[in-house]
């Protein structure tokens, strides 16, 4: 507990109750510990309706206009890996949170924290990579900051982009807007991301190439909105997988959801590697991917107007939002069980056993 | 997949499930001893394709839940001196010491890695001249022969900074402990496939015939799960008590060979603390003298380390199968897997943790026990 | 101790030592140790567990398991709901040869 007399109003609030003394690297796995130290350190301090959803961006309104505004750090290692680099994954990790909000995105701020003695020929890749993700994207950086910090105190690069966009009238994307009966559907095979990343981090590595499958969701998006009439929630699972995602609108709509197991896409290679580690696809990260939560009646539509899409070729329903188990997936397996698809706890780590 | 996916085929499960119903005349209780097993009965259902007579309990199967809390402490120790590389299997990382984890340890400053095989921790040793590194060797018979061939490698390519902290485990000891227990319930086992896999099943005849329990050596994929099931309860309804293999297309009678000689070569049979069961004597593995200096425990001032258990833990009961996850009051309140008391609830594959990621919210207590 | 699964083998090197290869998991390929399998060739299916084959898949036993499931259910179709008293087929795992009986076991 910190006493200190300089605080405006001369009190201090006490370091909320948390089991651990210094932060861990599970805290940023996107699991419970990151939900804990997000509602335990920064709601509590934060708290605001604008911030309350707790969603991929916030929805301002400004002169009559709704601006979707979003932020979001990338601290990836390795900074290069099969089908992108961290500079990729800035564009289009920003552009897709805007996107999810039902936003066109429009300008992106970029602020660079680099370590002492990256290469240069390094930082010009990963500048390219940028420029081609915004181009693709149709964005623009238009505002950012550099930072050079020692080496040894941070690991070759950390990129920080915020965005903002434009959001139509009428669109109204929000994790509690999910309702018993929408149908859940996914762009694509899930967990590739996450095993890209493995398969070239030291230890782990695999013969053969899996690459991310990041790309720019947002005229997926559009098209979604465009197909869907009402469209409840737009969200792009990222870190913790498609199992939290599902677990944090589950909890913020106060719903339950049912998945069916096979009805989940996923490649063989994914799958493999999944195996060989004992990883469970469905907390690996992924990027390119979306989860619409559709009405029933305008399911078929948007699965027919995603797969007439280059993203969207393998989309499918994995399953649906019902009333019972209120905040709790679960999911029908391959033999006919039934099994709780739980929030994460701290980092999946591949096993033995 | 090849090899996976008829194991998981739901109408071939169904069929099992039917058959198993079809013959089943009495209540009965079967364990098995592998963490991996445990996790497929509860990841997919298992019991729920059992007639309500059947009781599947979860031995001491997960070699992260039996390792010993001062053998964490030692191995927290080591890994927070300077100048150490400590290596490691993914699932020991985050089971708790007395005061912290290994993650935490990396956290803290400490040299702490991952690896997916053994033979990882002995190259890092050859790129690291400077460094002493040490591997975690936890584990079963599945996984003592890479250990051994670590070790084995280090020896030959003449390192002198390579070092095994060792917490072997056997398991036809620990069937013979739980067995001759007065308060054991186990009427037939689940032998681990992949454990036979490497030591054959001769070892377990005198124990299906010493204790007249049928032993049926069992795989990993839900059919292989439901097949076992069906040839162990067959065999309790017609009073038999032999061992048999459902997981012939990975096991054979003497297991593998080669693995079993490298074993002998490297490791000697010695007396092992069991976390929450106590000492079985020879049910561990310790390095032979030709390898000392290749311990761990010898190389690095650990041994006077000792720890104390949570007293609210009841994991001793539930690793012998006396009690189910459920019956343990601090289930699911001061116990979950962000903030685990006891072993069980660390590793995915101990009890605690299975029920609680898959389970908990399907099973009410009265159906867990039953 | 018991995540091992199967994959295939594509290359194997004996020059190497210990002797390795590259197994392949639904596509996805690594580098395993193939030490402890002397006979193993390209094509054949192994069990692997850490990074080593700990057995070669006998494709005729994993056949025969299969097959299995389809006599019973064959069986069982036939007797329709009195399961209890009927013959049940035994299986194939009841072959002398594949059950152990105490008295010819050794310690």
């Amino acid at each position: 507990m910190t006493e200190d007399a300089d605080l405006a109003g001369g009190f201090a609030c006490p370091l909320p109750l948390t089991d651990h003394k210094t932060v861990l690297l599970a805290h940023g796995g996107g699991g419970r510990l990151t939900q804990q130290l997000i509602q335990s350190m920064f709601l509590t301090q934060f708290d605001n309706e604008l911030l309350a959803p707790l969603h991929d961006g916030a929805v301002v309104t400004l002169g009559g206009a709704r601006i979707a505004f979003t932020t979001d750090s990338y601290v990836i290692s390795p900074v290069f890996f099969p089908g992108g680099d961290i500079g990729t994954l800035a564009v289009n990790g920003t552009v897709n949170d805007l996107a999810m909000c039902g936003a066109r995105p429009l300008y992106l701020s970029c602020a660079f924290i680099i370590e002492e003695g990256l290469p240069m020929e390094d930082l010009w890749q990963i500048v390219l990579s940028m420029k081609k993700a915004a181009s693709e994207a149709g964005v623009m950086l238009v505002t950012g900051d550099t930072k050079v910090v020692d080496k040894g105190k941070g690991d070759r690069i950390f990129i920080t982009t915020s965005g903002i966009g434009l959001v139509p009238p009428g669109v109204q994307l929000d994790p509690r807007n999910a309702r018993a009966g929408d149908k859940i559907i996914v762009n694509g095979p899930i967990a590739v991301h996450g095993i890209a990343i493995m398969s070239v981090r030291e230890g782990l590595g695999f013969e053969t190439r899996i690459g991310s499958d990041t790309a720019p969701l947002h005229e997926l998006a559009a098209t979604i909105l465009r197909s869907g009439d009402n469209v409840h929630v737009l969200r792009d699972p990222t870190r913790g997988g498609l199992a939290s995602a599902l677990n944090e609108i589950a909890g913020s709509s106060h719903v339950g959801i049912m998945l069916s197991e096979s009805a989940i896409p996923l490649t063989d290679e994914v799958r493999g590697a999944c195996e060989i580690l004992g990883l469970d696809p469905l907390y690996v990260a992924n990027e390119g991917k979306v989860l619409a939560f559709v009405p029933p009646s305008s399911a078929g539509e948007v699965l027919r107007a995603m797969r007439a899409h280059p993203l969207g070729k393998q989309a499918a329903i994995i399953g649906e939002v019902v009333a019972d188990h209120p905040g709790v997936v679960v999911m029908k397996t391959g033999i006919g069980g039934m099994r709780v698809v739980d929030m994460l706890s701290g980092e999946q780590l591949p096993r033995i056993c | 997949m090849r090899f996976i996916d008829e194991y998981r085929d739901r109408e071939a499960a169904e069929r099992f499930a039917g058959l198993i119903k079809g013959i089943t005349t009495r209540p009965w209780t079967i364990m098995e001893i592998c963490g991996g097993q445990t996790h497929t009965i509860v990841k997919y259902g298992i019991e729920s394709f059992l007639p309500s007579g059947v009781s599947l309990v979860h031995g001491p199967g997960c070699p992260v839940c039996v390792t010993p809390l001062e053998i964490i402490d030692q191995a927290i120790a080591i890994a927070s001196l300077p100048g150490v590389i400590f290596t490691s299997f993914g699932d020991m990382l985050r089971v708790p010491g007395s005061a912290k984890d290994l993650l935490t340890v990396k956290a803290e400053g400490g040299n702490v890695r991952m690896v997916y095989s053994p033979l990882d921790a002995v190259t890092i040793a050859r790129e690291n001249p400077g460094r002493k590194v040490v591997f975690f060797g936890v584990g079963f018979e599945t996984t003592a022969p890479a250990n051994a061939m670590a070790v084995w490698q280090a020896k030959k390519l003449g390192l002198d900074n390579f070092f095994l902290l060792c917490s072997h485990v056997l398991v036809p000891p620990a069937i013979d402990t739980l067995l001759s227990s007065p308060v054991n319930r186990v009427q037939g086992f689940l032998a681990a496939g992949h454990v036979c896999t490497v030591m054959g099943f001769e070892e377990y005849i005198p124990l299906a015939e010493r204790y007249r329990v049928p032993i049926v050596v069992t795989g990993f994929e839900p059919v292989d799960l439901l097949q076992g099931i069906y040839m162990t309860i067959r065999q309790l309804e017609e009073d038999r008590a032999v061992v048999e293999n459902q997981y012939a297309r990975s096991v054979r009678r003497e297991g593998n060979i080669p693995a079993r000689k490298l074993l002998r070569d490297v490791f000697a049979v010695c007396d092992r603390k069991w976390r929450g069961i106590g000492v079985i004597a020879k049910s561990g593995y310790e390095l032979r003298e030709e390898y000392a200096a290749y311990d761990a425990g010898k190389a690095f001032d650990v041994a006077h380390i000792t720890a104390a258990e949570s007293p609210l833990c009841i994991a001793g009961e539930i690793l012998r199968g006396l009690k189910k996850p459920h019956d343990c009051s601090a289930f699911g309140r001061g116990c979950n897997p962000e903030h685990p008391l006891g072993a069980p609830m660390v590793s995915s594959e101990g009890s605690c943790a299975a029920y609680y990621h898959y389970g908990r919210l399907l099973t009410t207590p009265a159906e867990a026990t039953s | 101790m018991c995540l091992a699964i199967p994959g295939k083998v594509l290359t194997v090197d004996r020059t190497a030592e210990p002797a390795m290869g590259d197994v392949s998991f639904g596509g996805v390929s690594k580098k395993i140790c193939l030490e402890w399998l002397p006979d193993v060739q390209v094509g054949d299916y192994v069990i692997v567990h850490v990074g080593f084959a700990i057995s070669k898949l006998d494709e005729q036993e994993a056949l025969e398991t299969l097959k299995l499931f389809e006599e019973i259910s064959g069986a069982l179709d036939e007797l329709g709901e009195e399961g209890n008293d009927a013959e049940i087929p035994r299986t194939k795992k009841d072959h002398p040869r594949d059950e152990e009986r105490g008295t010819t076991g050794g310690a």
